[in-house]
């Protein structure tokens, strides 16, 4: 669906993205990963046609952005990385002047703007004055206004930016929630953030595309040593011994946490999770917890988009 | 609607609906009142001199507020991140351009009628044709028209609002040093060749930004 090739953007003598060539199709929900300056907001700029590149092309379905940008605009909604939001507009109001401007039937903007609104939780809201809303009702606002005219892309540019934890699995939600009707480029330089929502990643480093695939393949290619976590309480010796005893598992190794269980760190890949789970209840373990370990989406983060790190 | 008029809605109902746009219409009609009454209505003169000097002095405060109402046109929406919104729809970027011009000249044209009781005062009390004061009008709002123009490219170079007034005025200020100079100049097709010159440079600007 968007093909990209040997895409390049300079502002000067400095290159922001350098020949980045890759490909999404239809209803895929892709995560962009890099750090801060590693040229996502960039890319997404110009994939927003917002911005225009110093070389390469961007084709949706064979259609050109150079081209035919105005045709192209249409079947996009852009979220940029700050939400374009004019704060003396209500929402309902601001939602139906955007979807206006993107072409949508003057008869239809009222059923499509209370869609939105039902679909982003904006609902209670439509006549709130944007100036008043909190910053993650101001990102549901960015959201929906790039989805009030029913694009077939999303581009989002860090839409979990200075979310609080509850806001962040909320908006986590609504893009799982965006699946298959939309094929959906969502930004972001914090990876469990995107591994949840993914299917697949991008990553960039330094204005350049290091790897590509799903958090497991990435895994695998790197390297990057698996792991998984129990937070148990019970008789820890015993669970684990039996943890231990499963085959696959490399190592076990046991902290105690201040409320009197244990996290029990296994070196052994993700697919023995169910094994793994049998083996501590079956020790009569009371299992409080079962997660991929933080450190091992560090480590791949840190080989993935870090500096001077492996590519 | 086509975009063109809904951004100029938009742009009309936030003059409306912020500070900015009162204070500048109370500030221009209070000076308006002001010099009327001190310049033009001073000692005995005809009907026909105060309704030329009641033109002559609203010219400024005119061009100085369409300096003042252009000033947020683009530089704000940078500033706020909304110029992304009309970059990413599609609606071409004279389009833009023009619909905030409409917006603004909207308001700057209601502005300028708000002081047509000065005049009329003349109409009732002196002897002045409906067509002369139909012509100043005409005059008031090409200037305005003019100014308005200047002021949008000033605000599309602009980073900030303060710079965007500033390069408007100057701008401004250079024509009308050129006006005084060349005192051959038509002012009616003037006033339209600089409105459309000004408002072409203002669409290139923005699709120069595209590149940056």
């Amino acid at each position: 669906m968007i093909q990209v090739e040997q895409l390049s953007k300079y502002y000067g003598a400095r290159a922001a993205i350098r020949n980045l060539s890759f490909r999404i199709d239809s209803g895929e929900v892709v995560g962009f990963l890099g750090l801060n300056g590693a040229g996502k907001t960039t890319t997404l700029r110009i994939l927003g046609c917002v911005l225009l590149p110093t070389s390469g092309t961007v084709c949706l379905d064979g259609q050109d952005l150079l081209t035919a940008p105005r045709q192209l605009r249409a079947r996009i909604g852009f979220l940029p990385e700050t939400p374009p939001l004019y704060e003396d507009m209500g929402v309902g109001e601001y939602l139906a002047f955007v979807a206006g401007l993107r072409g949508v039937e003057p008869g239809r903007i009222r059923a499509r703007v209370g869609e939105t609104e039902e679909r982003t939780g904006l609902g209670a809201l439509d006549d709130e004055r944007i100036s008043t809303l909190s910053h993650g009702y101001r990102q549901r606002v960015g959201v929906a206004q790039a989805l009030v005219h029913g694009p077939e892309v999303l581009l989002l540019d860090e839409p979990a930016n200075g979310l609080d934890p509850v806001q962040n699995v909320e908006m986590r939600a609504l893009i799982r929630s965006l699946r298959g009707d939309h094929t959906v480029l969502v930004s972001s330089h914090i990876l469990p953030e995107i591994a949840q929502t993914c299917d697949r990643l991008l990553v960039v480093r330094d204005g350049e595309l290091v790897a590509q695939g799903s958090e497991a393949e990435l895994e695998e290619r790197l390297g990057v040593g698996t792991g998984v976590e129990l937070e148990i309480s019970g008789p820890v010796e015993a669970v684990a011994a039996a943890v231990r005893a499963v085959p696959g598992v490399r190592a076990v190794s046991v902290q105690p946490t201040p409320a009197g269980r244990a996290v029990l760190r296994v070196e052994a890949p993700d697919a023995l999770r169910p094994a793994l789970a049998r083996a501590a209840l079956g020790a009569g373990a009371q299992l409080f917890r079962l997660d991929v370990s933080a450190d091992r989406l560090e480590s791949l983060f840190l080989k993935l988009a870090g500096r001077g790190a492996v590519g | 609607m086509s975009p063109v008029l809904l951004i100029a809605r938009r742009e009309l109902r936030g003059y409306l609906r912020t500070m900015t746009g009162w204070i500048i219409a109370t500030s221009v009609l209070l000076i308006d009142g002001l010099l009327f009454n001190a310049f033009a209505l001073e000692g005995a003169r005809r009907s026909t001199e105060v309704l030329t000097r009641f033109f002559y002095f609203a010219s400024g405060p005119t061009m100085v507020a369409a300096i003042f109402l252009a000033m947020r046109l683009l530089a704000e929406e940078r500033q706020l991140g909304t110029l992304a919104l009309l970059y990413a729809s599609p609606v071409r970027d004279r389009d833009i351009v023009l619909g905030k011009f409409l917006g603004a000249l909207a308001f700057l044209s209601g502005l300028t009628l708000a002081t047509v009781y000065m005049p009329l005062l003349i109409l009732v009390h002196g002897h002045i044709a409906v067509g002369h004061l139909l012509a100043g009008y005409l005059g008031l709002l090409l200037l305005g028209a003019a100014s308005l123009g200047l002021g949008t490219l000033g605000s599309s170079l602009a980073r900030t609002q303060i710079i965007a007034v500033i390069l408007g005025a100057a701008l401004l200020v250079s024509l009308l040093l050129a006006w005084l100079l060349a005192s051959a100049t038509e002012p009616p097709f003037s006033a339209l060749l600089v409105t459309w010159v000004a408002l072409f440079a203002t669409t290139r600007v923005l699709e120069a930004r595209r590149w940056r």
